[in-house]
């Protein structure tokens, strides 16, 4: 269980980014932040494991506070939080495994992870679940020499090797075609569903939202103008989220990707995922 | 976790034969033993030198300016004006030879001409070409701005040669269907293009100068180096610090200076 | 077109502008003849007018160069060259630690160490190697290791300039993903910026390399061994056949040297 109370962030530029957010993620609990660019969510993610410094208000996970803990008591937090981004954030010219290995950084001392010489649990884990995203032949690959799709596969087997509490998502889709994004949202919709994860998935593409999530969130401003289930998110809602021209305007987009959707269930059969 | 491997190994990147690494690896630790073996340090005489070594840092933390200052100014003030005369004339000087060394516009004949004049300016180092500039012109810093000037079109014909040859065909291409002479040409299509770098390369080559102007006063061409010179042979620390640490600040003044001006200019 | 918008004269600056650019490219010129006058207030004119003759003199004693001197050069060419590789080995060493503390997004102190490493980076790179190996020399004594220790000196500026550059332009997205993991500041330069800025070491290594192969034939000149040490002695007896083949083998080791640099950095990028 996930609680925001509160929440604020103000940069030294001025710029109030979060205000007053108050939010609480139960366990097994997908969650999709919607908003206009510039809402805040990004920060909202960021806030969490605390890559961004909140100004104000508190956030625990499980009851145990994350903000205002010390250097190491936040790397012990981290690594329980699993966090996936939208451009892969993979290591380019590291191999597959070692990027799938880097998620257990926060377990090992420093001496382990410099000569990669991980535990057995850890590699069969790593093995384990890049077979879970359909990449078991990849292991020994450089990270660069894969597509768009499968470095965001990567991303999540890196996530989920630290046996996370919580995962982030911010805009996984956002770099990647309509089709492979479908791929993407089912995959990691399935795996929370298996491990009952709770989850936070920052998405910028409403009819994708309105299809995988279990809950949604509207931010605007700074400020949450939307919580609901996503067949509560009518045209009147969505407008008052992005404003109205906008709205419009993203819908039209959202007609060309239905094409690619009916595309893709045929692929997802062949790889199972 | 069951079924799946419990070990891994990072694939070797670069040589991926087994037998290449070990021969490699083999190989640079014997040249490592062999090249360190003939270093034979002279351990007394480094010993002799510690005390020597301490003085010098001690030199460097308490600089002497004044006692030796004549000398210092005097070599400072030929530094500076050997710096800024070969600068200028190897602008002068490569321009021409930089154009004729761009393959794109220059005739066959003049090309060759100039890129052999490029690559035997820039195959010698300043310090060799100081050393015959002496023997032919006699000590002082007239040798060193001929050295450095010489430097310099190696440097910057090579520099602008490419930079021409790199410049975007198609508004040549415009400016020579409006019938413009060749001259014209280079005027109103290569001039601008290289320009705003030409300038940007000058004054990094000012800053190059000064540092060799520094240099080439070892072998009798004039400049702070050889104040510098004889203040170690003389083992006055103390002169040497202080000169030293001028050249260090002056390196600075003219890195952010040419720096700052290059951003002014642009 | 009206006759209002009609006129017969362009100008590319606004004579404001124009009078400012012609004022600078005159100061220029004023500062240049003057530097120029002050330079060669001690010249003796007659050493220069005769320089042709000094020319033509030495070009003909130069030529041809002594051939069966090569093989008492063979000895000082693998000083050189060992000269100039454990000194990039020793400089390397010397500058990884500089850089990253010299560099902003991985220094662990903007206030103290920082400014600390950016002047060693500064005092090493104004200073020449032939100025390093002319102190060091002094203080240690001639010999290959002092040349080793100079080239060193005068490199851990240079490559620890171009690779603190070079971690300060890394992609801080998978850094922050290596940070969101957990991982501690070792373990992210390890797995998040060390990867990203080793092409860019390894041609910046080879660079100086090439560089430090061209340096350490001449630092004997002061004393520190190799291919400089026969250049100063043939010098000192006006044996110039003997200068031309030491050149001749400086050239041919420079020229196979920034051969092999190329071919290395275009492997590497």
């Amino acid at each position: 269980m996930l609680e925001l109370n509160s929440l604020q962030k103000t940069y030294r530029t001025g710029d109030k980014a979060l205000n007053d957010v108050t939010l609480s993620v139960p366990e097994g609990q997908i969650v999709g932040l919607i908003g206009p660019s510039g809402a805040g969510k990004s920060t909202l993610i960021r806030c969490i494991n605390r890559l961004v410094e909140p100004t104000s208000g508190s956030i625990t996970l499980s009851g145990r506070p994350i903000t205002g803990l010390g250097h190491r008591e936040l790397r012990a937090m981290r690594r329980r939080i699993g966090m996936i981004f939208q451009e892969y954030a993979l290591v380019e010219r590291l191999t597959v495994m070692e990027n799938v290995l880097s998620g257990r950084l926060g377990y090992v001392g420093f001496w382990t992870s410099f000569t990669r010489r991980y535990g057995a649990d850890d590699i069969s884990r790593a093995y384990h679940l890049l077979d879970r995203v359909g990449l078991m032949d990849h292991a020994d690959k450089r990270a660069d020499a894969l597509s768009g799709g499968q470095r965001q596969r990567v991303g999540i087997a890196r996530a989920l090797a630290q046996e996370p509490e919580l995962l982030l998502v911010d805009e996984p889709t956002a770099s990647l075609d309509p089709k492979t994004s479908r791929q993407i949202m089912r995959l990691l919709t399935g795996i929370c569903a298996e491990h009952g994860l709770p989850a936070i998935v920052n998405i910028h593409d409403v009819p994708l939202a309105q299809q995988f999530m279990q809950r949604i969130v509207g931010l605007r401003a700074g400020q949450i103008v939307f919580d609901g289930a996503p067949s509560a998110l009518t045209e009147d809602v969505l407008s008052e989220i992005y404003g109205a021209e906008d709205w419009h305007a993203m819908r039209r987009g959202a007609e060309e990707d239905r094409a690619a959707e009916a595309d893709s269930v045929a692929h997802l059969e062949r790889i199972g995922a | 976790m069951n079924g799946y491997p419990a070990t891994w190994k990072r694939p070797p990147q670069i040589f991926t034969h087994r037998g290449w690494r070990i021969g490699l690896q083999t190989g640079f630790a014997v040249w490592l033993v062999l090249a360190l073996a003939t270093l034979d340090p002279n351990w007394a005489r480094i010993v002799e030198g510690w005390e020597r070594g301490l003085r010098f840092a001690g030199g460097f933390l308490q600089p002497d300016f004044t006692s030796r200052w004549s000398d210092i100014s005097k070599g400072l003030v030929e530094s500076l004006t050997m710096t800024l005369t070969s600068t200028v004339a190897g602008i002068v000087i490569s321009v021409p030879i930089g154009v004729g060394a761009a393959r794109n516009i220059a005739p066959r004949a003049v090309y060759l001409v100039c890129r052999s004049i490029i690559a035997l300016s820039r195959a010698l180092q300043e310090i060799i070409i100081a050393i015959f500039f002496v023997a032919m012109f006699g000590f002082g810093p007239f040798a060193g701005f001929l050295t450095l000037s010489f430097a310099t079109i190696g440097f910057l014909s090579k520099l602008l040669a490419e930079d021409i040859e790199d410049i975007d065909e198609a508004q040549a291409e415009a400016i020579r269907a409006t019938g413009a002479s060749w001259l014209q040409m280079i005027n109103y299509a290569i001039q601008p293009q290289v320009m705003p770098r030409l300038i940007g390369l000058s004054l990094y080559r000012l800053d190059i100068n000064f540092r060799e102007s520094a240099v080439i006063g070892i072998v009798g061409a004039g400049g702070i180096g050889a104040t510098l010179n004889t203040a170690i042979d003389r083992y006055e620390y103390d002169s040497a610090g202080a000169i030293l640490l001028l050249i260090i600040a002056l390196v600075m003044v003219t890195e952010y200076g040419s720096s700052y001006l290059r951003k002014f200019l642009q | 077109m009206t006759d209002a918008s009609h006129r017969d004269t362009w100008r590319r600056h606004t004579q404001r502008q124009g009078l400012t650019i012609w004022l600078a490219w005159l100061g220029l010129v004023a500062l240049t003849v003057w530097c120029w006058q002050i330079m060669t207030r001690d010249t003796i004119w007659f050493f220069v007018t005769d320089a042709p003759t000094q020319a033509a003199d030495i070009g003909s004693r130069m030529w041809p160069p002594r051939l069966s001197y090569l093989p008492e050069l063979l000895w000082p060419l693998w000083d050189t060259l060992n000269m100039a590789t454990l000194g990039t080995m020793l400089g390397i060493l010397m500058a990884v630690p500089v850089a990253f503390l010299a560099a902003r997004n991985t220094t662990p102190s903007a206030l103290v160490l920082r400014p600390a490493a950016l002047f060693v980076i500064v005092a090493s790179r104004s200073i020449n190697s032939l100025i390093w190996a002319l102190l060091l020399v002094a203080i240690m004594g001639p010999g290959l290791l002092a040349g080793v220790i100079a080239i060193g000196l005068r490199s851990v500026g240079f490559i620890g300039k171009l690779l603190y550059e070079a971690i300060e332009e890394v992609d801080s997205v998978p850094v922050e993903a290596v940070i969101a993991t957990g991982a501690g500041r070792a373990q992210v330069l390890d797995y998040a910026i060390v990867p990203q800025v080793l092409p860019a070491f390894w041609g910046i290594s080879v660079f100086r390399w090439d560089i430090n192969i061209r340096e350490s034939a001449i630092l004997g000149l002061v004393g520190a061994g190799g291919l400089g040490l026969k250049l100063q002695s043939s010098l000192n007896v006006l044996a110039w056949p003997q200068v031309t083949m030491i050149l001749l083998v400086i050239l041919a080791t420079v020229v196979v040297s920034e051969w092999v640099s190329a071919r290395v950095r275009k492997a590497i990028i």
